[in-house]
């Protein structure tokens, strides 16, 4: 294993992007990255989609990706995790270039989900739960994810108001952020009193449907000094971890034991204690996701999450800022692309330049947390400016 | 759906049948090559229980495709004993009476239908005890 940099990073704006065809929503974040980085080329590509097929009937995005990027014929593949897709293909991409394999890999992630209806994208997401045995009983992705608030609620005393406090904060942070799909701030009052979908979580505890595509490019770290005058991001943990398909076979319903499995990994490889970091990107796919991913990472507390949030911990000026960026509540959600836009983000906070509002002041370590499913897989990256 | 999809299931869906570990006595709902719990590969044919215990809840009022016009109907997690849970919905219940906690009993119900003449599928609900 060698050492690796990030070099390079690129995100379009997110949002329902009626003209962009998944060949050129994702091409749009490739050719940022590589203008970020200052090269034109690399040598294979990894792209994170959950469901390109069920959302756009398109698969084979090992060819479309170097194809309409202009960088034919390096080597494609496409890595699905549901929506830790991102995290996984950002992952892969790792190995590639830590192994010696390659020096120049992208990892991109790409979500086109407008091209079906509500519905059709219900069914899409719904595809990375277990068929049989959740999906078939009538539940949804709101349903299992209100079940786990549920029982947060019942067993640690989490409130209603403190899961609000997840989308005020991280729409707060994305109304600074250009990109972001949804830049408006809201209330406590606005959260509670959105449309009810599973409850207890309203329209506004959930993130959106998003077109939208992200790209990083990861270089050997010999190679990086040679190639760019930006400040020098390196992968310094990774890790990967699993649990069972369905949420009622998991030890504890409230709890993400792959998260946490994952942030061990990547801290023990790290050296570093959860302490030593200073800021995160996390899957805040539903506000109580940001309240169980900052417990199993260790931000807060089992079962205090809800009030550290309450607290301001997690706030752009907190004493641990998470989602500066609006998180996938704000920033929007096209599943594929998240994952890899957790690494762009990081990689802008430590440059330093992410946008006026939003810049964490102590942004030298950040780590990103990736997330499928109702928790059955975890990715989790931490990344260290030299 | 296609007949193999729903006939393959019809073990679990309509008699519970569920696996035993002939070695660590785990039952697996549904069953599976290798135990989990000990990594075992030989099982007995057992049957999960019909009684439980909610452990979470939730209404269901943004319904997907095939279940909009039940809409809201509540689904949960109920523990049936000997380390099993099952997700399935709540029938017979005034959302207002749901809680944690509560007692409720598996029973064969219609799970859906496809479209107004298309196939009746079938599987299990809980209702309160």
């Amino acid at each position: 294993m060698r050492d690796v940099a990030v070099i390079g990073v690129g995100m379009n704006k997110w949002g329902e992007l009626w003209e962009a065809a998944i060949r050129d929503l994702l091409a749009e974040s490739v050719l940022l990255a590589l203008d970020d980085a200052g090269i034109d080329s690399v040598e294979a590509m990894y792209i994170g989609c959950m469901s390109s097929g069920l959302f756009t009937h398109q698969e084979h995005l090992g060819s479309i990706g170097p194809d309409y990027s202009g960088i034919c014929p390096i080597p494609g593949m496409r890595v699905e995790s549901a929506c830790a897709s991102g995290g996984a293909a950002f992952r892969a991409a790792y190995i590639h270039v830590a192994s010696g394999m390659a020096d120049i890999v992208m990892a991109a992630g790409v979500e086109k989900m407008t091209d079906v209806d509500g519905g059709g994208a219900t069914f899409a997401l719904a595809t990375a739960a277990d068929q049989e045995y959740e999906v078939y009983n009538g539940v949804t992705f709101p349903g299992l994810y209100a079940m786990m608030a549920n029982h947060h609620m019942h067993k640690y005393g989490t409130t209603r108001d403190q899961l609000s406090q997840v989308a005020v904060k991280n729409h707060l942070n994305g109304s600074k952020n250009p990109l972001a799909q949804f830049r408006m701030k809201v209330t406590p009052d606005q959260v509670k009193n959105s449309v009810m979908v599973a409850d207890p979580l309203t329209l506004l505890d959930c993130s959106p449907i998003t077109d939208g595509s992200a790209a990083v490019i990861l270089c050997s770290m010999d190679k990086a000094k040679e190639l760019t005058r930006k400040r020098l991001v390196k992968i310094i943990g990774s890790g990967h971890a699993s649990d069972t398909i369905q949420l009622a076979q998991r030890e504890d319903i409230s709890s993400l034991k792959s998260t946490n499995m994952a942030a061990k990994q990547a801290l023990e490889m790290a050296g570093r204690k959860i302490s030593d970091i200073n800021f995160a990107e996390v899957h805040d796919c539903f506000t109580i996701a940001e309240i169980m991913v900052i417990e199993a990472l260790g931000i807060a507390p089992q079962g205090k999450g809800g009030k550290a949030t309450a607290d301001g911990i997690t706030a752009i000026d907190g004493k641990f800022p998470v989602n500066a960026s609006g998180g996938l509540k704000s920033k929007g959600h096209p599943v594929g692309a998240t994952g890899v836009a957790q690494i762009a983000e990081i990689v802008k906070q430590v440059r330093g330049e992410a946008d006026e509002g939003r810049q964490v002041k102590k942004a030298d370590i950040g780590l990103a947390q990736n997330m499928g499913g109702s928790g059955a897989s975890s990715v989790v990256h931490i990344l260290e400016g030299m | 759906m296609s007949a193999p999809k729903y006939w393959r299931e019809i073990p679990q869906r309509y008699r519970f049948e569920a696996a035993r570990c002939k070695k660590c006595s785990k039952v697996l709902f549904p069953p599976r090559l290798i135990c989990p719990a000990c990594k075992s590969r030989e099982f007995e044919k057992t049957r999960i229980n019909e009684k439980g215990t909610v452990e979470t809840f939730t209404i269901i009022r943004i319904a997907p495709t095939g279940f909009t016009d039940e809409a809201p109907y509540p689904v949960g997690i109920v523990d049936v004993g000997d380390g099993v849970r099952v997700l399935c919905q709540i029938a017979d219940c005034d959302p207002e009476n749901l809680k944690i906690g509560m007692k409720v009993r598996l029973e064969f119900r219609k799970i859906q239908q496809e479209g107004h003449a298309g196939v009746i599928n079938y599987g299990y609900k809980c209702v309160p005890e």
